[in-house]
């Protein structure tokens, strides 16, 4: 067993380093409903319930949409609440997905980024996170399994701060992160309890102030809760950067607030990637460099809110950029690429972007793949528009011939 | 019964879901009323999209004096967990947790969510309040709809009498669960369902109660009429007022001659239409019913 009296490391899967960062995050109410790859986190969360480290209940549902539903009910009282889910289940719960973030419960959630089916699937893209984009939720895309422990405790002081007050889901990878095994330090509880306050929100039912809560509105009232609701969203952006850069001072880790950059100051060609892939696009901004190509990697980590300024400042002074899609929003492109464009659209300044959409189902993107991206990203400008325009969007690691 | 039972004579003036927008003489909201009256302060309830929510919390003019709060359409069962699991964690002691949902949430989209909640075995109180359709929307076919009653998904025609399926059992599935204690009731027998409320909220673990709950809206009913046809439709066999407790079946209620069904379905504009084989076959389902719960039940 882990001993939170001390920093530790541990060789632990980013499953567990989600289930580290849960207990030293101290939930008081845990409801989850297993799929793949997501279990290990509530394994582990019920055997910390069960051997006495973690003091929380653990609600068994018999459904995910049950899952937020239970942890609605319990952020409805004030407690602190967590879940996590995957894909199937992700869109199973979509309902309380709008709920929780119409009634202002900083419900924090993992998500095991999974395929959706059909075809089945039980491997990593971002299609089942992506789709519930306009949820309402914060949504942060993780590197690696320190990454995820990290974000799992800032993910509750950002989403039970009285001006966010916004659920929060944290991706990460199916398997590629969820089943790989890494080194991980795990922050001392004390420091954690210090950095992390225990929950007190004014939109809870109590004994002392009995409220409604969960209530309709008619059309003259629903526009000022959503406007607000959108506000808490925007203003979440600072109290990220905020935690990010607390959490730096205390525990000697920052992730750079909503962004995080590599290589990116001299960058002609830019990389936009989330989650996993990022360590991939690294090591081949690296090779890109030993070459002589300027080859940078813009890390999307938060899509929601979405970091606007930060891309267009970062991206207009590329020569082009791509962005590397583990989704396609079937009919148009990735999801990721629109929100990039959308950002860049203000600026004077609009490079010309490409769009990788990969890994869909699991399929793997290798560093050779990320460095064909770069040399894609070289040719792209030289394009006359009317062949940018159709190539655009372009698949990766493709086994049949496109357009045939 | 002991002395301090709760009566309609000695109940509290205090109300806790007044002011709100349901139709006059609507059973469902009785159901509430009374039952909240029964719980007080302390209660903390979740209603389901249907009509007790919708009529009851339309911002900014809320109904409930107590704590309460909409659930997600199938999620009642699973919030009032939560909510459960919430006040335990936060050392919140002697509260009731309660819901109160339609036929529909309960019989149908709900039902997954009410099993779990029954099979967790925690301290919650879940009320259905029976008005045999999907009322809020404007009256289609739940699972609890009975044999013969029109409604806009089940029209009655020349090829169909209305409704074509019998009730759902509820109770007995809720039962079936070994819940810890579960009861039908009915808003024309009051001091009976104020008897089941008392128990339901002395009980440890889970318990139901399922309460017939007259709709002038949707039966096509005189607002008046709304006790009184409740009260008829145990008296006529078509509702039973029955307990479930330690594993056994109680009938409380077990009429010596019932009242006519015919009567009593031809005052309500859902059954106008119903010719007297539609009328037989009610009355058989009634009798086979009947049959079984005096031969099994005590
Ligand atoms: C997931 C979902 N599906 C459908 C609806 C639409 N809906 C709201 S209330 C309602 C009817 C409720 O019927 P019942 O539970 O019997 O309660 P009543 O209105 O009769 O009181 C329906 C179908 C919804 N709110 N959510
Ligand atoms: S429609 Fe029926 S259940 Fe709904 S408020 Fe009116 S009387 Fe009550
Ligand atoms: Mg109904």
């Amino acid at each position: 067993m882990i001993d939170t009296r001390k920093n530790e490391s541990v060789f632990v899967s980013g499953d567990e380093a989600v289930a580290l960062g849960v207990r030293l995050s101290r939930p008081q109410v845990i409801s989850a409903y297993p799929i793949t790859p997501q279990t290990i986190v509530v394994e582990r969360l019920s055997e910390m319930v069960e051997d006495g480290s973690l003091d929380a209940k653990y609600i068994h549902v018999e459904s995910e949409h049950s899952a937020m539903s239970a942890a609605m009910g319990a952020s409805s009282v004030g407690a602190r609440a967590f879940t996590a889910t995957s894909s199937q289940g992700l869109l199973y719960m979509a309902e309380g997905l709008h709920y929780a973030s119409g009634g202002r419960m900083p419900i924090v959630m993992m998500n095991a980024n999974r395929s959706l089916a059909l075809p089945w699937s039980i491997f990593g893209d971002h299609r089942d996170s992506m789709s519930m984009l306009d949820s309402g939720w914060i949504q942060v895309y993780v590197e690696d399994a320190q990454e995820a422990l990290d974000m799992t405790i800032q993910a509750y002081r950002i989403a039970e701060d009285p001006s966010v007050l916004t659920p929060f889901m944290i991706n990460l990878d199916g398997f590629i992160l969820t089943h790989t095994y890494e080194l991980v330090e795990v922050p001392r509880q004390k420091e954690v309890d210090s950095y992390l306050p225990p929950f007190s929100t004014p939109n809870k039912m109590s004994l002392e102030t009995p409220k409604s809560m969960g209530f309709s509105t008619s059309p003259a009232d629903n526009m000022e809760f959503k406007y607000q609701q959108h506000k808490a969203m925007m203003d979440s952006m600072e109290v990220i950067k905020k935690a990010d850069k607390e959490f730096s001072e205390m525990f000697g880790r920052s992730y750079h607030g909503l962004v995080d950059c590599y290589q990116c100051d001299d960058a002609e060609y830019i990389l936009v990637t989330a989650g996993s892939v990022t360590g991939t696009a690294r090591v081949a901004v690296d090779t890109m460099r030993i070459k002589g190509i300027k080859a940078g990697v813009l890390k999307l980590r938060f899509m929601r809110p979405f970091p606007e300024q930060e891309i267009r400042n970062i991206l207009s002074g590329a020569v082009s950029y791509g962005v590397l899609d583990k989704d396609i929003s079937f009919g148009y492109e990735g999801t990721m690429f629109t929100n990039v464009n959308s950002a860049l659209s203000g600026s004077k300044n609009f490079p010309r972007g490409m769009n990788f959409v990969g890994g869909l189902g699991g399929r793997d993107i290798s560093v050779q793949d990320i460095e064909e991206m770069f040399i894609a990203l070289q040719k792209c400008p030289d394009n006359a528009y009317g062949d940018y325009i159709k190539s655009r969007v372009s698949f990766v690691n493709m086994g049949v011939n496109i357009n045939e | 019964m002991s002395s301090n039972r709760i009566t309609v004579k000695n109940m509290t003036d205090k109300e806790y879901f007044l002011g709100h927008k349901a139709c006059a003489g609507c059973g469902g909201s009785l159901a509430v009323r009374l039952a909240l009256k029964v719980f007080g302060d302390r209660t903390f309830a979740a209603l389901p999209a249907g009509c007790m929510s919708a009529v009851g919390f339309i911002y900014p003019q809320m109904a409930f004096l107590n704590n309460a709060i909409i659930s997600t359409f199938p999620g009642t069962g699973s919030m009032l967990s939560g909510m459960r699991a919430g006040l335990d964690a936060l050392g919140v002691k002697d509260a009731h947790v309660v819901g109160f949902a339609g036929d529909g949430g309960t019989a149908d989209i709900g039902l997954q969510a009410l099993s779990g909640a029954i099979d967790r075995r925690e301290k919650i109180i879940y009320i259905c309040y029976d008005n045999e359709a999907y009322m809020n929307t404007g009256v289609q076919k739940s699972g609890l709809t009975p044999y013969g009653a029109r409604t806009t998904t089940s029209p009655a025609g020349n090829n169909l009498p209305g409704s074509v399926m019998q009730k759902k059992n509820l109770f007995e599935i809720v039962a079936a669960h070994d819940i810890a204690y579960a009861a039908t009731a009915s808003v024309g027998y009051p001091q009976d369902y104020l008897n089941k409320l008392s128990k339901a909220a002395a009980v440890e673990g889970t318990s139901y109660i399922h309460i017939y709950a007259t709709c002038p809206t949707g039966w096509g009913t005189p607002t008046e009429t709304s006790v009184s046809l409740a009260k008829e439709a145990v008296d006529s066999g078509l509702w039973y007022l029955a307990e479930y407790e330690d594993g056994a079946f109680t009938l409380n209620r077990k009429p010596k001659e019932f009242f006519p069904v015919k009567e009593h379905l031809l005052k309500q504009g859902r059954f106008k239409h119903l010719k007297d084989s539609d009328i037989k076959v009610i009355e058989e389902a009634r009798d086979k019913k009947w049959k079984r719960m005096l031969e099994k039940w005590n």
